[in-house]
């Protein structure tokens, strides 16, 4: 790790302002990505600001069916939410499978979704149940969110503060974990909501996580796992590293997907 | 820049000025607090070693920035046992024999006391192994761990059930 300064943010406002006044200034959430890069040198902010001890971030709220989940809750808070189990179980399950225990504990919604990284799980949840991000400046929709492989519609200096949406009347995660990082080779997650389905995938697209119209469309039709068999999921679209070639990806995602939609029942 | 917190480590209240916000709180128990028991593995949180309880809840020390916990109630492996009675999951480790070389356990054994108090996994052992997967044991001890794990569970549920009794 550079040197660095360290700033405690105690209001999204602060927060802002600080970050305005740094030079090369990174906001720290959970910090599960962010200190193991300042350790590998990867990263070297000039300046941390830190968002763990604003209040106002944390804690999920819901209201009905519409469910508000702040930026800085913890995968654990998020995977042991009551509330939320009663109205949208796939997020808690998502939550649960993220890392380990002890990423769960330290890591926060915010902070994987803004990190954006092409094998998180997250931002296939935020795509699949339409999430509206609600930043420091403005709302965005999930559709315009997510740009590439860590590459995001935030902002220089933007905060994410929440997550809103609508839940669901089925959806389910689930994913091929790489055996020691646990993160996905390929994660789909699929909501149902009326007549409108949508299917998300993470780990696999060479651009990051997307929606896969002609699974959606399939599932439109006929919602079961066996709709989705005569669905191609182009090879050329999936990235390819040491530990799956993209054509062993795109078979990845039709089985995830079909358990998905198994799970999602 | 210096800057100044306050920890309570195993009970006791704790004044720490930092000269640099870097320190994390692995490097801050080993190195000023000399609470060594914390092991340093990987260093970048994918082996567990360096597992310790902050406000209750399992973390890897070495991916928290000390300067980010003041006010924090952190307990290492050290703040287990009272006196010379050993804490039912380290006896539960040695009864087991839960290692081997020995240099993950002070985090497992950590991770285990969370797991236990976090009462998701109860005594089933694919939960339990899920619950450990934070932690690696190169010597590969992990079907001691895991009946470890459980016999803890079990014991400190009729312990707790004596009392409230």
């Amino acid at each position: 790790m550079y040197e660095t300064n360290y700033h405690r943010a105690s209001s999204v406002d602060e927060a802002a302002q600080l970050m305005g006044n740094a030079g090369e200034g990174k906001y720290l959430a959970g910090g599960m990505t962010l200190i193991a890069t300042m350790k590998q040198r990867l990263a070297a902010p000039s300046d941390l600001i830190d968002l763990r001890h604003i209040g106002s971030m944390k804690g999920i709220t819901v209201n009905g069916r519409n469910v508000t989940i702040g930026a800085g809750t913890s995968h654990y808070d998020v995977a042991s939410s009551d509330a939320l189990k009663a109205v949208c179980p796939a997020l808690c399950s998502l939550a649960s499978h993220i890392g380990d225990p002890h990423v769960r504990h330290m890591g926060t919604i915010g902070g994987s979704v803004a990190n954006d990284d092409p094998a998180a799980d997250y931002p296939s949840a935020v795509l699949a149940l339409n999430m509206t991000v609600k930043t420091n400046k403005r709302e965005i929709a999930a559709d315009d969110f997510f740009v590439g492989m860590f590459e995001t519609a935030l902002e220089e200096g933007e905060i994410i503060v929440s997550f809103s949406f609508e839940a669901p009347d089925k959806a389910a995660y689930q994913k091929f974990p790489n055996p020691a990082s646990r993160y996905a080779m390929a994660g789909v997650f699929v909501a149902k909501k009326g007549s409108d389905v949508r299917v998300a995938v993470t780990g696999a697209g060479s651009n990051g996580v997307f929606r896969h119209q002609g699974m959606e469309a399939a599932l439109k039709a006929a919602w079961a796992p066996d709709a989705l068999a005569a669905v191609s999921v182009d090879a050329g679209m999936m990235m390819a590293d040491i530990h799956g070639n993209s054509d062993y990806r795109a078979n990845l995602v039709k089985v995830m997907a079909k358990r998905a939609v198994a799970a999602a029942g | 820049m210096s800057y100044s917190i306050s920890l309570t480590v195993n009970g006791d209240q704790r004044r720490v000025e930092l000269d640099d916000p870097r320190v994390t709180l692995l490097d801050l128990l080993r190195e000023r607090l000399d609470l060594t028991g914390t092991k340093k593995g990987c260093d970048r949180g994918q082996c567990g070693a360096c597992t310790v309880l902050v406000d209750g809840r399992r973390v890897n020390s070495c991916l928290s920035l000390a300067v980010t916990l003041d006010g924090a109630d952190i307990t290492t492996i050290e703040g287990l046992a009272d006196g010379d009675t050993l804490h039912p999951v380290q006896a539960a480790f040695i009864e087991h024999d839960g290692f081997q070389c020995g240099y993950c356990t002070p985090g497992q054994i950590m991770s285990a006391v969370g797991l236990i108090s976090e009462g998701h996994a109860g005594e089933d052992p694919e939960r339990v192994r899920e619950g450990m997967s934070g932690n690696l044991c190169r010597c590969a001890a992990y079907h001691g761990i895991t009946e470890a794990v459980i016999d803890a569970t079990r014991r400190m549920a009729e312990t707790s059930e004596r009392k409230s009794a």
